[in-house]
């Protein structure tokens, strides 16, 4: 524009007017969040008074009064309980979660020999970290090692017997580690099961179908604890003599077989909503049957099923604490056991290991569920149905 | 019917290719390769059992039901000693089992309602509320919940004589709870017909109010008149009786209550935890069912001059309940195999009873196998209850 020819156009924007008092600012957000109905203002009085009963009590239990040092139960028992707190003083004994720290991660592995455990820890987090940031190159090579190359390196760093490394049975295991292998493992097995459960369910060859929907809707059909207990009991009835199976073992088996039936179910969401012209084009290019599965619509569908993928993962993990019950002490089991241990059992001492278990197994878990949320977005094309 | 689309669909040149890249000739070898392969191993793991349980010397057969069982079981539903037959343990077993589902499966149905109702609430404290009620109970594992209400919280109550004094004659104390016991006095029995007859009367009232509101367009109060009947003719027949039904209230002694009946630590750990850990998965279906219904309804109904219950009641939850029903089923279901998690407690239920036979008996297969059909038989009648309650509720397409 030449100036001075159009002088009626504006050359400066008014200024933005702000918005009317009342319609921002913290008064508008308590007129519309919290009191905009005489129902919402009962409520809202009705939950505050909820929070203002619990939340100082909790607060008082888990901080102020808990106790986060000391050496043995005298430290957390008041007087009347042989301890030194006064008389009706409650509070969580942080003291406990700290002496038994390394046995609630390690179990009873060797003193001398945790390094080893350390090592796989730093190892899978090396290894997990570039395999979740969907940015990292090199993801094959990277899902070959995490999946493939660092198990069987664990297995044999963990349980030792070579290289001069010292033996270690798996009865020792125990703690998170043994929560952490029993739920990667059943992972790793259940994603590849599932896939060729759930292929085997839609397949066109009617033994291979029946067996399959068998197989997927007994174990469905059936809680966890009754897979273990087969697991456990039958497992070894089922061998020629002096073969035994391992506790652990048995127990691996167990929960891949359960989570495999779960997996399945979800995966095969994922294929149903697979338009056919997909698997026609698939047909029209001449690709054998896996070639079709695996370059087409394998891809597609898991995508789909994420969400459904990490809720079933999630689920295993928390799931892996009712090894707890056949004898084996993953992280809930060896909370459990400690309790009973004379040196620091008061009456707290039970409320604050199960805060603690809960709180590892809550971040995992919440952990897990937050990533999904994040791949969904990532991993959304566009053309959601 | 994407499942076509197998080898077997594509179409066969019949020229050049041998029987070997036949799909269907490489379809049946293949089911034939399964079943032998199948078939092998199922002998094999059979010979191999049968081999161990006679080094063992286990006996097979299902007749040690009728042994004496020789245990104690805390809580049951019939009459039990340890003289009863294993038969009858299991039969405990079996009902404890059914107890604990359905009072959790309604406790956790009222729970996740509220809670997931909470969560659209416009009121942002009562949805933050209700947000983190979901997350800290989905992300913990049942079984620590359970252990956190047994040892944690029901076995630091106070002790017998101390017992917390609850309305209407209840105690607690770290036996559990105590609840006054209702004696079936005569003429019960026709209370129970008065029910029926008010069942029966409301259904058919039903029938016909809709039919008139089909006909004519007049509403009619179904549900005042039909709990007016339920609850009523009961109630009147209690009275013309001179109340039959006296109860046996738990009497405080100096070391223990007496009386009443008593649902110990163990059953309400199980059902506190089954309940507040199923309501966070039911909550989130149920959120998610609403938010499914278009917001358009909504403002339709409002636009036609509903009222806001109605609005929910004839709009918004027919819909939302054909998406709920689905994921709802599965969760009683999971409900009620999680309380299989009583084991870890001592709670009798069925896995409990059966790992108890298992021990002293041995008979690790048919114990399994029993455990096998009663869970599927629950499952499995559990699903068909479902879905025809899902047929009923399904969209009708005309």
């Amino acid at each position: 524009m030449a100036n001075g020819t159009s002088a009626y156009i504006r050359r400066d924007m008014v200024a933005p007017q702000p918005a009317p008092p009342g319609a921002t600012g913290v008064s508008h957000w308590l007129k519309t969040k919290l009191f905009a109905t005489p129902k919402d203002i009962v409520l809202t009085i009705l939950a505050i008074a909820l929070l203002v009963y619990i939340v100082p009590g909790m607060v008082d239990w888990l901080f102020i009064d808990a106790v986060w040092t000391g050496d043995n139960r005298a430290a957390c028992a008041t007087i009347q309980q042989g301890g030194v707190l006064p008389d009706g003083q409650s509070g969580a004994c942080w003291a406990f979660i700290g002496a038994k720290f390394q046995q609630f991660i390690f179990g009873r592995y060797p003193l001398d020999e945790r390094w080893r455990p350390m090592l796989v820890m730093v190892l899978f987090v090396i290894l997990l970290i570039p395999m979740l940031l969907p940015k990292a190159p090199f993801k094959g090579w990277n899902a070959l090692a995490l999946f493939i190359i660092l198990p069987v390196i664990s297995f044999f760093l963990l349980i030792g017997g070579v290289f001069g490394l010292e033996h270690v049975e798996t009865p020792l295991w125990g703690g998170l580690m043994v929560t952490l292998i029993l739920s990667f493992f059943g992972i790793t097995v259940s994603l590849p099961f599932g896939i060729i459960l759930a292929l085997g369910r839609r397949s066109e060859l009617p033994v291979i179908k029946t067996l399959c929907v068998a197989f997927i809707e007994v174990i469905r059909g059936i809680p966890l604890i009754t897979v273990l207990f087969m697991a456990s009991v039958m497992l070894p009835l089922f061998l020629p003599d002096g073969w035994t199976f391992d506790k652990l073992l048995r127990a691996l088996i167990g929960v891949s077989i359960f989570s495999s039936a779960y997996m399945a179910e979800v995966i095969r969401g994922g294929l149903q909503v697979i338009p056919k012209g997909q698997f026609e084009g698939a047909d029209s290019l001449g690709l054998s049957y896996w070639q079709k599965m695996r370059l087409i619509i394998l891809p597609q569908a898991i995508k789909l099923v994420i969400p459904g993928i990490v809720n079933t993962f999630i689920g295993l993990f928390k799931d892996t604490s009712l090894v707890s019950i056949i004898g084996m002490f993953d992280l809930l089991g060896i909370v459990t056991l400690n309790q009973s241990d004379a040196n620091w059992s008061t009456p707290v001492t039970p409320v604050t290991g199960y805060i603690f278990a809960g709180f590892i197994f809550w971040m995992f878990c919440f952990g897990m569920s937050r990533y999904s949320a994040f791949m969904e977005r990532h991993l959304d094309t566009g053309y959601k149905r | 019917m994407a499942g076509m689309a197998l080898n077997s669909d594509t179409p066969q040149t019949k020229t050049t290719s041998s029987l070997i890249n036949d799909p269907r000739v490489r379809g049946i070898f293949y089911q034939i390769l399964t079943v032998v392969l199948l078939v092998l191993f199922v002998w094999t793991v059979a010979q191999n059992t049968i081999h161990n349980l006679q080094r063992a010397n286990i006996a097979s057969g299902f007749d040690f039901l009728k042994g004496r069982a020789g245990f104690d079981i805390g809580q049951s539903m019939i009459a039990y000693s340890s003289d009863s037959t294993y038969g009858r343990a299991l039969v405990v077993g079996i009902l404890n089992t059914l107890q604990v589902a359905i009072i959790g499966i309604i406790t956790a149905s009222i729970i996740g309602f509220i809670v997931g109702i909470a969560r659209l609430s416009n009121n942002w404290l009562i949805a933050k509320l209700a947000q983190i009620y979901v997350e800290v109970f989905r992300n913990i594992p049942p079984l620590l919940v359970i252990f956190f209400w047994y040892k944690g919280v029901l076995t630091i109550l106070p002790q017998a004589r101390d017992s917390l004094v609850l309305p209407l004659g209840s105690f607690l104390n770290n036996r559990g709870l105590f609840v006054p016991k209702p004696i079936w006095g005569d003429g019960t029995w026709m209370m129970l017909v008065a029910l029926l007859v008010g069942i029966v009367a409301t259904v058919i009232i039903a029938r016909w109010a809709k039919q008139r509101q089909m006909r004519t367009g007049q509403p009619f109060h179904t549900v005042w008149t039909g709990l007016a009947l339920i609850i009523g003719l009961p109630a009147v027949t209690f009275i013309a009786l001179g109340s039959p039904i006296t109860f046996d209230f738990p009497i405080a002694g100096r070391f223990n209550l007496s009386g009443g009946s008593v649902l110990g630590p163990e059953f309400m750990s199980l059902y506190l935890a089954l309940s507040f850990y199923t309501a966070a998965f039911i909550a989130e279906i149920v959120r998610a069912g609403i938010r499914s219904v278009a917001k358009g309804q909504t403002e339709a109904a409002n636009a036609l001059g509903l009222r806001s219950t109605e609005i929910t009641r004839l709009i918004v939850l027919p819909q939302a309940l054909r998406i709920i029903i689905p994921p709802l089923t599965s969760q009683y279901l999971n409900l009620t195999k999680n309380s299989s998690l009583a084991v870890a407690v001592g709670f009798a239920d069925v896995v409990a009873i059966g790992g108890t036979m298992l021990n002293q008996t041995g008979q690790a297969v048919e114990i399994v196998a029993l455990w096998l059909v009663i869970y599927l038989t629950i499952s499995v009648s559990t699903a068909v209850l479902m879905n025809w309650f899902n047929s009923r509720m399904a969209l009708v397409e005309r």
